[in-house]
């Protein structure tokens, strides 16, 4: 049978995490579908037609879908469970928030963060942090799995020829009205989408402030078309917002090359960035663990080292 | 209106594990236990609501073997009021802790339930949103703020971008995030008072609920080591590693 892939998207656009996911569910089922739900969806229904491996587009329109709430999207889900094997998501703010809500509904396990299809019943996950990895079998006859990007090499986005198959939103679901929407503070910003990128320079709390941030890390980035990222201690500081958190609990990423300034390295960083291709740490601190994980270690006072390292590579 | 808190003890995130060498599991014999961070803030958030005046009563609870007794005790010693175990020493994997809190939910009639929103052991992030789903009810996850008025519930949510704000008719789960608030410490005089409120302990069998996994765990191994690499003497080196040798810029 097949697998349906529900897509990352903000009505505009179709994210890349999806092309992630398509990889991941082509390994568990030859025959994959992708599920658009939104509203003015009709550019993220041809990008998604695209995709290379897709067998069809189910492409699902209301006003109620529009913010990918919950509790309606997850019903629109649970009206096509029956025909797949396998449901799967990105595992975004938005595959997080669903998909353990659809699985529940069909009483069936989730598998979270799942980086390895070994067999269409048994997958890899990380735990603890990924300090271990676990090899799990699902019994249920669904699995619901959402899957970490970092994990599986995106399928191209071009070159697939599925046909687009508009559905009415479910009723129920469309109707839904115990859960609204109020709005959105999204971090505007040009640079690559940090899950994406393919060089991030993150900066921690050996900083001192916000102020340093934008005045050291933001330039360094700039040099290199660079993502920006954060640890959390920095985050919890305040110098930067939530969305810059690379970790366990933020964003997990695997650029090619990471260059983290003035991070210590917590367990909890660690998760989120130790499968980098290159990863650079400049540090004061020569005992910081962050040097354990780092292919280029260079102990420094961070102050004269990143403008010289920006200057050095304008 | 009641606060239902969910309440995990899980091997403290200070401690590094170590997989066992017959890849069955991690260690967890001898090594310090803690309640999940993520549940911490949780408890503190209905403690507030209820210092706010907002709620009236804040029931924790927990699901696992006999020592999640301590872990509910610093419940309590936070502000819980009380404290329920479903006392059980099987593995108990999302699904099943949240059909235990669904029943719980159910007996209770609490309005509010509080959960972390994914414990650092098993990194599931699940029981929140199947506590939902279970009960019928909305859900707001990774809350990093949350205003309770006239029915409603108007939670900040960490996103991807940034952050979003929802509202939510009550009754509802709310999973925090990191930045919903700031634990307070634990007193002495609260851990003594702690002592005295009333902890029960049920079995799942008296909820009649079926707490079989559905996942197996087949092995659990470490992760490939990354080698540690060099140290450079200073950023002209480290130019040069990065443009000859890694050839990534």
């Amino acid at each position: 049978m097949a697998a349906l892939v529900i897509a990352e998207h903000d009505n505009l656009s179709l994210k890349a995490a999806t092309l992630n996911a398509v990889a991941a569910a082509l390994q568990c089922s030859s025959e994959v579908d992708i599920l658009v739900c939104g509203h003015n969806t009709d550019v993220v229904a041809q990008a998604a037609s695209q995709i290379a491996g897709a067998r069809k587009v189910l492409q699902v329109e209301a006003p109620s879908l529009a913010d990918q709430l919950a509790e309606p999207l997850a019903a629109q889900i649970l009206s096509l469970a029956s025909q797949y094997t396998h449901i799967l998501a990105p595992a975004t703010a938005n595959g997080k928030n669903v998909l353990p809500r659809v699985a529940a509904k069909l009483d069936v396990a989730q598998l979270s963060d799942v980086t390895k299809v070994i067999s269409p019943d048994t997958f890899e996950r990380p735990i603890y942090a990924g300090n271990a990895i676990a090899t799990v079998q699902s019994g249920d006859s669904l699995k619901v799995i959402t899957v970490r990007t970092t994990g599986f090499d995106p399928v191209l986005a071009t070159g697939g020829t599925a046909v687009i198959e508009k559905l009415a939103a479910d009723v129920v679901a469309s109707n839904s009205s115990s859960s609204s929407f109020v709005g959105r503070e999204l971090t505007k910003s040009d640079r690559p989408e940090l899950t994406a990128a393919k060089i991030i320079v993150s900066g921690g709390r050996g900083l001192g402030s916000g102020d340093k941030y934008q005045e050291l890390i933001v330039p360094l980035a700039d040099t290199l078309g660079a993502a920006l990222g954060a640890s959390r201690a920095a985050v919890d500081a305040g110098y930067v917002s939530n969305d810059y958190q690379v970790g366990q609990t933020g964003k997990i990423v695997a650029p090619q090359l990471y260059v983290a300034v003035g991070i210590s390295g917590a367990i909890q960083h660690l998760a989120g960035m130790k499968d980098s291709k290159v990863i650079v740490a400049i540090n004061k601190d020569p005992e910081a663990p962050i040097f354990s994980v780092a292919d280029y270690g260079l102990v420094a006072d961070l102050f004269a080292a990143v403008p010289e390292l920006t200057k050095a590579l304008a | 209106m009641k606060i239902l808190v969910a309440v995990k003890r899980v091997v403290d995130y200070n401690v590094k594990v170590r997989v066992k060498s017959d890849n069955s599991g991690v260690d967890i014999a001898n090594v310090k236990m803690s309640m999940n961070p993520f549940d911490e803030i949780a408890v503190e958030e209905a403690v507030r609501l209820k210092e706010a005046g907002i709620a009236t009563e804040v029931v924790a609870v927990s699901a696992g073997p006999s020592q999640c007794q301590e872990t509910l005790r610093t419940a309590l010693a936070i502000g819980a009021d009380r404290a329920i175990l479903v006392e059980s020493n099987a593995e108990l994997q999302p699904l099943a802790v949240a059909k235990i809190l669904k029943s719980l939910v159910d007996k209770e009639q609490a309005q509010i339930m509080i959960l972390g929103k994914q414990a650092i052991d098993d990194d599931s992030n699940q029981t929140g949103q199947m506590l939902a789903a279970l009960l019928d009810i909305p859900q707001a996850t990774f809350a990093s703020k949350l205003v309770v008025a006239d029915g409603k519930a108007s939670v900040t949510r960490e996103v991807d971008g940034g952050l979003e704000t929802i509202a939510i008719s009550i009754p509802a789960v709310i999973t925090t995030d990191l930045r919903l608030n700031e634990p307070r410490y634990v007193t002495l005089p609260n851990i003594m008072k702690a002592k005295k409120k009333t902890l029960e302990i049920i079995k799942p069998e008296d909820l009649g609920i079926d707490i079989a996994p559905r996942l197996k765990t087949i092995k659990v191994e470490e992760p490939p080591k990354r080698s540690a690499g060099v140290m450079v003497a200073d950023v002209a080196a480290l130019v040069e590693k990065l443009k000859n040798e890694a050839k990534v810029i």
